[in-house]
């Protein structure tokens, strides 16, 4: 299973508490995790990812494993430990004051 | 006895004030959706137990929100907003041709007769129906598409369709006003549009009377007397009595003519409000008092309401959606500031006392009067 930690915001939105997890289907990408993640909380559609574009929103960032992963190719694939489920996947709203 | 749902909205959460109709003691809920913007919250006439919501921030986008039980609890519903067809281009700032990009709603004009359909003004231009309560969201692409669209420029604050006005009598005859392109009008259910614009005058486009490019702050109608249109642009305010083929200015003894929100007395057709605001620059009161000016004669000769309202260092702004009128009799009136100020007058704006004064700034009011 795969671990998704949204920001607080997002959390909200989707009514979750803490980490979510996902099974995603095929090679772990960022587009494949965000694909699962609109899947189960179809809220959270356009709020990551521009609903036309699909491009990354300007003010979130993606990391994992201790890597800004917001700008790798969203068909790359994201770390083994990802994968493996060891470590999260890391959606976060940038710093970009308000 | 009736009460009074007013809704506001703010740069970080929405709040709903409820009174009963003597409107002097009132329950404050909030923030909801704490930490977004919210631009507009607009309640059904047809069921006031639905309400609609624009959520929203630079970091995660649009939301649309709606509640089925007068505010208590929400859900999020549709917020995709896509342009029909090919989008084209309007005017960028600097002249060059841009694409047409969604960025939030700014206004929601729910049926005054169907529950599950609503209107959404969007920036960048363009109006938006929804058929099913908002789950999912159509383009009236006939106004967009508008001959003169691609000579359209965003206004300072963008390119925002921010006043959706429909004739109660017959809902395919709508008005709409959009920063800065002007003010246009269908008959038609949003098919086909016209500008409206004649008899405005602005200094800061080449061609002051041009057919359009005007910054229409605001327009307001009086539902009794659809021709009737009273509107507060840039700089001016004006009056239609043709359903805005043309217009005349009625700014009269106004301190300052520019302003953002206009609004009419829910039972005298020709009492309109204004709040006048220094200039296009100083987005504050003149001399620092804030006062709130009432035309008892559809414009021209306005008298100044200031009891109950800051006359001494107030520099304060009200935005073009924070002003509304309740149906109760007296007529009661509501505008929240920049300030965090939500102020009430339940006598027709003789006299005026803040609901709340500390929410964070305020862009929208709206107000439901209840059975």
């Amino acid at each position: 299973m795969i671990r998704v930690v949204l920001p607080q915001h997002l959390r909200k939105l989707a009514r979750v508490d803490g980490e979510v997890t996902l099974a995603v289907e095929g090679p772990v990408t960022q587009r494949a995790v965000l694909d699962a993640l609109e899947a189960r909380y179809p809220m959270l559609g356009g709020t990551i990812r521009d609903r036309t574009t699909q491009r990354r929103r300007a003010f979130v960032r993606f990391f994992a494993c201790e890597e800004d992963l917001s700008n790798a190719s969203p068909d790359a694939l994201l770390p083994d430990a990802v994968a493996a489920g060891t470590e999260p996947f890391l959606v976060v709203g940038a710093m970009a004051g308000g | 006895m009736s009460r009074v749902r007013v809704l506001v909205g703010t740069r970080k959460g929405a709040f709903v004030l409820e009174s009963d109709g003597t409107r002097k003691r009132w329950d404050v809920s909030g923030p909801h959706f704490g930490g977004w913007e919210m631009y507009h919250l607009k309640g059904s006439p047809a069921d006031p137990n639905r309400i609609y919501a624009s959520q929203g921030t630079s970091w995660f986008g649009q939301l649309i929100q709606r509640s089925d039980d007068g505010g208590r609890t929400w859900e999020p519903v549709g917020n995709a907003f896509a342009y029909d067809g090919v989008p084209g281009t309007h005017l960028w700032y600097d002249g060059t041709p841009h694409p047409w990009e969604f960025a939030r709603v700014w206004h929601l004009e729910p049926s005054r007769t169907d529950p599950d359909t609503v209107l959404a003004g969007v920036e960048d231009a363009a109006l938006f129906r929804s058929t099913d309560a908002g789950r999912t969201w159509h383009e009236l692409p006939g106004l967009r598409t508008h001959a003169s669209a691609p000579s359209w420029q965003p206004g300072a604050g963008g390119m925002c369709l921010h006043t959706i006005i429909v004739d109660p009598a017959d809902e395919r005859r709508m008005v709409v006003a959009i920063s800065s392109a002007g003010a246009f009008r269908t008959d038609d259910g949003g098919v086909t549009w016209r500008p409206i614009n004649r008899g405005l005058r602005s200094e800061q486009i080449p061609n002051p009377t041009a057919e359009v490019g005007h910054c229409v702050h605001r327009i307001a109608m009086h539902p009794t007397r659809p021709q009737v249109l009273f509107m507060q642009k840039h700089w001016d305010v004006m009056r239609s009595d043709d359903g805005g083929a043309s217009w005349r200015e009625v700014s009269g003894n106004l301190p300052s003519d520019f302003g953002f929100p206009i609004d009419v007395h829910a039972h005298e057709p020709e009492t309109v409000y204004v709040v006048p605001i220094t200039s296009d620059s100083e987005h504050y009161p003149p001399e620092g008092r804030l006062r709130v000016y009432r035309s008892r004669s559809g414009g021209t000769e306005w008298e100044p309401l200031t009891d109950g309202l800051p006359q001494a260092n107030c520099y304060v702004n009200v935005l073009r959606d924070a002003m509304s009128v309740d149906r109760l009799d007296p007529c009661g009136v509501y505008f929240g500031t920049t300030g965090g100020q939500v102020y009430a007058s339940a006598d027709a704006g003789d006299r005026w006392a803040p609901i709340v004064r500390d929410l964070p700034a305020v862009l929208s009011v709206e107000v439901q009067t209840l059975p």
